[in-house]
């Protein structure tokens, strides 16, 4: 099933698919390593529930929403 | 270029580091230099580096350790200057004659990314593959030699904190020196490869190296693509954007790059890393645990941060008496050894007060360095970012401002140089624009004098609330208030150009080491002396040379002149009228005059001008009393509480500070900043001060 990285919940894992669109702040993500075919892990909400914190490639990264809205995962 | 004549050994040798953010990079810099290291700043940009020296066998090493990137697609001024240095471009700054690049083992997928981009600049290269103590405990167990092989560079294991692997790390180097050999071509994208040849082959005559080739045609309106095309004019910019489109189909080539990038990554991976499950450790775990938790995790954060604050305030005023008491004495030694006259009064009052009006700040500085260090170092700043990102977006920063913020409750000062690290242009000015509204240390001594002489201390609301307490609360939050517009405002003029940028590493908790705070600490304080001190130290002069001259020409026992003589008089009584609307006479309006360029300066103005001028009675009566009998020329008082409140505004609200000023120069590469800043800064506490005068005196009257 697809649907974003946005939309996952804390503890869910995923393989990023694709991305909505394509323009910088894709660009930017894929520079940090989330490419087609990696693993993710939510790890936890910021307090106001966004940003979130998810787990790539062995590291930690935060990221709001509105990014996370653009990351495809299937789960 | 030729570098040849700055090399004035044979066997000086330029040698780079580079590697992510949070590799250990600066540790193992501060391991390889030890002290041998000073703080500098890049010529013509803002970005600060460490430039250290060391003696390798027949080789003078001059190491240069440029910032943390992750890319060199150049967006923050950090990453930029990593660029420049492995192209050479950055002035008195040599191509390096090799590169060590340093790679934390624990997350060698990222790091490998800008590993291989750096390895493209062609300067021979060694790898220092940091914290690979820490490996055994996530479960991960790394193939050396054949990484070494597929990369086709020397790779050394190492631990920058246990200093393991360092001597090898040392012979690698001076092998690499001694026989520097090409890198091999990994062929990471052979497509992008072959339109940069192309690219460079038509333009071979114009000295461009082919790592900026490949930075601009892949970085689309990136630093380096802007600087090539206004070098190489149209007929570079039509080739690259036909090559882009005929290569890119639609995609970008920076996606393409990243893709290409990782699928190599990905498949060299696979030869060489195996991830079994981890033995966690209990402790780190619990402690992830703990500073995570939604509530508890907020309250530690709240905690520690009124710590801090608390701390900065609390434990530097021992310090700052003690500093103001030592300088007091030493000014009475040197005006009872020199007598009366101008050099007497040039040394106690120009020169002995002038440096301790700048080493007053430093207990305050020192400590809030400490502090942002010790944040830095354990990896606990980038969790004040993410739980601070939602408030912060409130007017338009991100979390990242936070922390400048924070500092610039302290000084203004080191807050904005503490916006380096945030990426995103916008963001950054807005913060910068806002930091000097938060009431600094500066403004304390104004508020508690005007506050504690003519605010009563009643209790308010049944004696839970002082009214002192409650005004110096109202001028904090007038700053914070008005440092928030202030960033809303430049973040809704740029709103269209701005971007959601919020990508931060959370790095593992680790400890700070120890040699490290201190080193980190004293090229700051270094740093800020010179920023700030010098200014802050030539302002205590100007301000005594105003006060001092014209020398009048009476005898040597009415020196120094009267205050109403001198230049600093004069000009009060210039441009008085302007400030009468807010209810100041000439004296008031001189002493706002001399804190123009350094607000604490006001009260050692007001204590000369009353304790100076001949027309005062000249009792030693303490400031306070002498300020609560000043009088206007028709006999009434002129300090008044609408007048006190309006002067508190003006202070809180207005950019009385030559060191931010050329902070902010600095950091935005532009006078245009500082002087809109100052201009806009001076209106709202002049247009603040003007209002509370004048409604509070109607109200006054009315009543």
């Amino acid at each position: 099933m697809n649907t974003t990285l946005a939309k996952m919940s804390v503890g869910q894992t995923g393989e990023i698919s694709g991305f909505q669109e394509s323009n910088h702040s894709v660009e930017n993500l894929l520079q940090m390593g989330l490419t087609e075919g990696s693993e993710i892990e939510i790890l936890r909400l910021a307090p106001s529930g966004d940003p979130i914190e998810l787990r790539v490639s062995g590291y930690s990264l935060s990221m709001r929403k509105a990014d996370a809205e653009l990351v495809i995962v299937t789960i | 270029m030729d570098f040849g004549t700055e090399k004035t050994a044979l066997d000086a040798k330029i040698v780079t580091t580079i590697g992510n953010p949070n590799t250990g990079k600066s540790t193992l810099f501060n391991r390889l230099t030890g002290l041998r290291q000073q703080v500098s700043n890049f010529p013509g940009v803002t970005v600060e580096y460490a430039k250290g020296h060391l003696a390798l066998e027949e080789f003078d090493v001059q190491l240069i350790d440029v910032p943390g990137t992750y890319s060199l697609t150049a967006q923050s001024p950090d990453e930029i200057v990593a660029v420049d240095v492995l192209q050479g471009a950055v002035p008195e700054t040599p191509l390096p004659d090799a590169v060590i690049i340093v790679i934390d083992s624990t997350n060698l997928r990222r790091n490998l990314f800008l590993c291989t981009q750096v390895l493209e600049a062609g300067i021979p290269a060694v790898i220092a593959l940091n914290m690979t103590d820490s490996l055994p405990s996530l479960g991960i167990e790394i193939n050396y030699p054949i990484l070494e092989e597929i990369l086709g560079i020397p790779l050394i294991p190492v631990s920058a904190s246990t200093g393991d692997g360092i001597t090898n790390l040392e012979a690698a180097l001076v092998n690499t020196l001694r026989m520097p050999t090409p890198n091999r071509d990994l062929a990471i994208c052979p497509d992008i490869d072959k339109a940069i040849e192309q690219l460079l082959s038509l333009f071979a005559n114009h000295q461009v190296s082919s790592i900026e080739m490949r930075r601009a045609f892949i970085d689309k309106n990136g630093l380096a693509d802007k600087r090539l095309s206004s070098r190489l004019g149209e007929p570079y910019s039509q080739l690259r954007d036909k090559l882009r489109s005929r290569l890119g189909k639609g995609r970008s080539i920076s996606a393409i790059e990243a893709r290409d990038r990782y699928s190599w990554i990905n498949a060299a991976l696979k030869k060489v890393q195996s991830v079994q499950d981890p033995n966690k450790n209990k402790a780190v775990e619990i402690l992830d645990r703990v500073l995570n938790h939604p509530l508890i995790g907020s309250l530690i954060f709240v905690l520690t941060m009124g710590a801090i604050f608390q701390a900065v305030f609390a434990w530097a005023s021992p310090l700052i008496e003690l500093i103001n008491l030592g300088v007091a004495a030493l000014s009475q030694v040197s005006s009872d050894y020199l007598g009366d006259g101008l050099i007497s009064s040039f040394v106690s009052n120009g020169l002995i007060s002038g440096v301790g009006s700048v080493i007053v700040f430093l207990p305050q500085i020192l400590i809030l360095f400490i502090f942002i260090i010790i944040l830095e170092d354990t990896g606990y700043i980038s969790r004040a970012a993410f739980l601070m990102d939602r408030v912060m977006r409130g007017i338009g920063l991100s979390g990242q401002a936070f922390i400048p913020m924070l500092s610039s409750f302290a000084c203004a000062v080191p807050g904005i140089m503490g916006t380096r690290i945030m990426a995103d242009r916008h963001d950054r000015l807005a913060t910068i624009l806002a930091a000097p509204f938060m009431t600094c240390s500066a403004r304390l001594p104004v508020y508690s004098l005007l506050i504690g002489t003519f605010i009563p201390n009643t209790h308010i609301f049944g004696g839970f609330i002082y009214l002192q307490g409650l005004t110096l609360l109202f001028l904090y939050l007038l700053g914070i208030v008005g440092g928030g517009i202030t960033a809303l405002i430049v973040s809704l003029l740029f709103w269209k150009r701005k971007k959601s940028t919020f990508l931060l590493e959370m790095p593992p908790y680790r400890l700070p080491k120890l040699s490290n705070v201190a080193i980190k600490l004293y090229g700051r304080a270094v740093v800020f002396l010179k920023r700030a001190g010098t200014i802050i130290f030539s302002v205590a002069v100007l301000v005594w040379v105003l006060a001092s001259f014209p020398m009048g020409n009476g005898t040597k026992t009415e020196m120094p002149p009267s205050i109403s003589q001198s230049y600093l008089g004069q000009m009060s009584k210039a441009v008085h009228p302007l400030f009468a609307p807010l209810g100041w006479d000439w004296k008031v309006t001189a002493a706002v005059i001399a804190s123009f360029p350094a607000r604490e300066v006001v009260i050692a103005a007001l204590a000369t001008i009353y304790a100076v001028d001949l027309s005062s009675d000249g009792k030693a009566t303490p400031l306070s009393e002498k300020i609560k009998n000043a009088v206007h020329e028709n006999g009434t008082k002129i300090y008044t509480i609408p007048m006190v409140l309006g002067l508190l505004v003006f202070y809180a609200l207005c950019l009385q500070c030559m060191a931010t000023v050329a902070v902010i120069r600095k950091e935005t590469e532009t006078w245009r900043w500082p002087i809109i800043s100052w201009l806009y800064m001076t209106s709202l506490g002049y247009g603040g001060a003007f209002l509370v005068y004048q409604v509070g005196t109607a109200m006054a009257v009315a009543t």
